[in-house]
């Protein structure tokens, strides 16, 4: 690998050229030949996509001529920066995306009205954009680029590849756009956090496949003799998101020239397998990828190791083999039978151990650096989204009780739960990993103002607050109002009574969402001018910056 | 298909049970086996070696 080759494409490039070839192809005749608009426009657009991949292996190739690319220079691992750079700006700009989309839905419930009676435009279509863009755009990009990151870093070697890893940053990338667009133009099979149709969900899977490789690869070149204990954490997501992936994704499609295709699970045992994903989305992409961040970010701007490395080996064990039989506590008073709703609340409130664990094991290792919280905000982020993260850990096992859920189901304390969890915990670690990751892929000594940062953390936090409080009060009213009867044994309330009632708390809940908006704003502002206009790191690590743009 | 489900219940309700216990030892050990302390305590610097 090390010596210069011969003028030729590397099998890698030949075989990502090849194949993207074989998409644009098969993209252009399945647009030619489609009855489905939406097919028409993804294929286009995917045809687009995969000739410009192919265009661009071979123009880098004759511009490169072919060289080698060094595993090492002086001595030093040749980290390959390009696509975690891509990827977190990415998440930055999915992430602005995402939060106004929320934004904008959250006016919608207060004021009807902002529907504009369009169906491009309607809440069923753009709830799920919110969500797929913040857990997948946002959070995707972040965990595929600290992933990348923190594996070469703690492997201490290149990433295998020199396609490979653009590959999976841009074809992820790709997925996210063919997703999004597909819900406004209606293309979605319902299955919550599952949305995208039978070719997105193909797409994917090969993105995903690669993603496997190229992480597993780099373990396998790795110069260091331990697996550090992030990289178990992602290695537990990206196996176990393709698990869920593929199973709960079994459709046949009813063309291949149209969008629409069917489960092949029926019923009941259908909703079991979404909620079994459903569940374990949220407990091995936003809880065990995230997690991974944890231990690498927290110990890293804290300057000192994780509280106990023991305790990480069993928090990682017990919450794997823990969080997979959680998902029917979503199914509750459904058809599912109910010793299987109870074998999920059961493992839910058994997850209380590890998870709680997990934070303490985070928390802690600020012990003897707690002074840090008061002059870095970055960390403050951090160890708040580690609070969150433990709330809403305490709270969901709550929820998961069939008593307690017979009140909160279907109301809004399960929003207010999740976002506790998807702003306070997945929003600030990813916040404070960005803070940590962009100096570094750019070389800079620091973010460009950390009282910008500041500025961030608390508008933010002020938000969060706001909104979680509204949803919670709006939620418990909710539930209560639907199972209050009057002397005579009828409902007391009307639904839209209830609707009425809530709308002050659908105000609030905007308004805590628009500060949250802004937040991310100024971070996108801070980000933008380190890159720009950061101090540079000192002189004797400039070498080892220097070394980024050696592709 | 009664019988079948409570033939599975029992088995999970039992063997179940074991395999969650004897997993949880095997990590505990696994975690707090002394010959590996030295090892776990390197491990815990990987991030905050510069290379």
């Amino acid at each position: 690998m090390a010596q210069t080759k011969a003028k030729y494409l590397t099998l890698e490039e030949g075989f990502f050229a090849v194949f993207l070839i074989v998409i644009a192809f098969v993209c252009l005749i399945i647009a030619g030949k489609t009855y489905d608009q939406v097919m028409a426009f993804h294929t286009a657009i995917g045809s687009l996509f995969a000739a410009g991949g192919a265009f661009i292996i071979f123009k880098n190739y004759f511009n490169d001529g072919g060289l080698a690319i060094p595993q090492e220079i002086d001595g030093k691992p040749n980290y390959n920066l390009g696509p975690i750079k891509f990827g977190a700006w990415a998440a930055v700009f999915w992430g602005i995306a995402g939060f106004t989309v929320g934004l904008i839905i959250a006016l919608q419930l207060a004021y009807p009205v902002l529907n504009f009676d369009l169906p491009w435009t309607s809440f069923g279509r753009l709830r799920p954009l919110h969500t797929s863009a913040v857990i997948f755009a946002f959070g995707g990009n972040v965990l595929l680029a600290t992933s990348f990151y923190v594996v070469q870093r703690t492997s201490r070697a290149r990433m295998p590849g020199r396609i490979a890893p653009w590959f999976v940053i841009l074809g992820y990338n790709a997925f996210i756009v063919i997703a999004g667009t597909g819900y406004l133009l209606g293309a979605t099979q319902s299955k919550e956090y599952a949305e995208p149709e039978w070719y997105a969900d193909l797409w994917l899977t090969i993105v995903w496949v690669a993603y496997l490789l190229v992480f597993l690869g780099t373990l396998w070149k790795r110069k260091e003799p331990h697996i550090y204990v992030a990289n178990w954490f992602y290695l537990a997501f990206i196996v176990t998101i393709a698990m869920l992936h593929i199973t709960n994704n079994l459709t046949v499609p009813v063309s291949i020239y149209g969008t629409k295709s069917y489960i092949v699970w029926a019923g009941v045992q259908d909703a079991m397998v979404q909620w079994w994903y459903g569940h374990n989305a949220v407990g091995f992409f936003l809880t065990a990828g995230f997690l991974a961040i944890m231990y690498y970010f927290v110990p890293k701007r804290a300057e000192r190791p994780v509280y106990s490395y023991r305790l990480s080996i069993v928090h990682f064990w017990a919450l794997i083999f823990l969080y997979i039989w959680a998902g029917p506590h979503h199914l509750h008073y459904t058809a599912l039978p109910q010793w299987a709703s109870t074998l999920g609340a059961t493992f839910s409130i058994i997850l209380w151990m590890p998870s709680w664990g997990g934070m303490i094991n985070g928390l802690m290792t600020l012990s003897g650096a707690w002074d840090k919280l008061r002059t870095d905000p970055v960390l403050r982020m951090m160890v708040v989204s580690i609070a969150f993260y433990g709330m809403s850990t305490f709270e969901g096992p709550l929820m998961s009780l069939r008593s307690v859920n017979s009140l909160s189901h279907y109301t809004d304390w399960t929003i207010g739960h999740v976002h506790s969890g998807a702003l306070g915990w997945v929003g600030y670690i990813s916040f404070g990993a960005l803070y940590c990751l962009i100096p570094w892929l750019w070389n800079k000594k620091q973010v460009y103002s950390l009282k910008l940062v500041n500025w961030h953390f608390w508008i933010s936090t002020i938000g969060i607050v706001l909104y979680i409080c509204a949803m919670w009060v709006s939620g418990i009213m909710q539930g209560l109002m639907w199972r209050a009867y009057d002397q005579l044994g009828f409902l007391e309330y009307s639904f839209i009574e209830t609707v009425e009632a809530m709308h002050p708390f659908y105000v609030i809940r905007a308004l805590g969402g628009a500060l949250f908006v802004v937040g991310a704003l100024i971070m996108a502002y801070n980000l933008w001018m380190t890159v720009r206009h950061g101090e540079a790191e000192e002189a004797d690590t400039v070498g080892a910056g220097a070394m980024a743009p050696a592709e | 298909m009664n019988e079948a489900y409570n033939s599975v219940a029992s088995f999970a309700q039992t063997w179940g049970l074991v395999y969650f216990v004897v997993l949880f030892a095997v990590v505990l050990a696994y975690a707090l086996w002394p010959k590996n302390r030295s090892r776990f305590d390197e491990a815990a610097h990987i991030p905050l070696r510069e290379d």
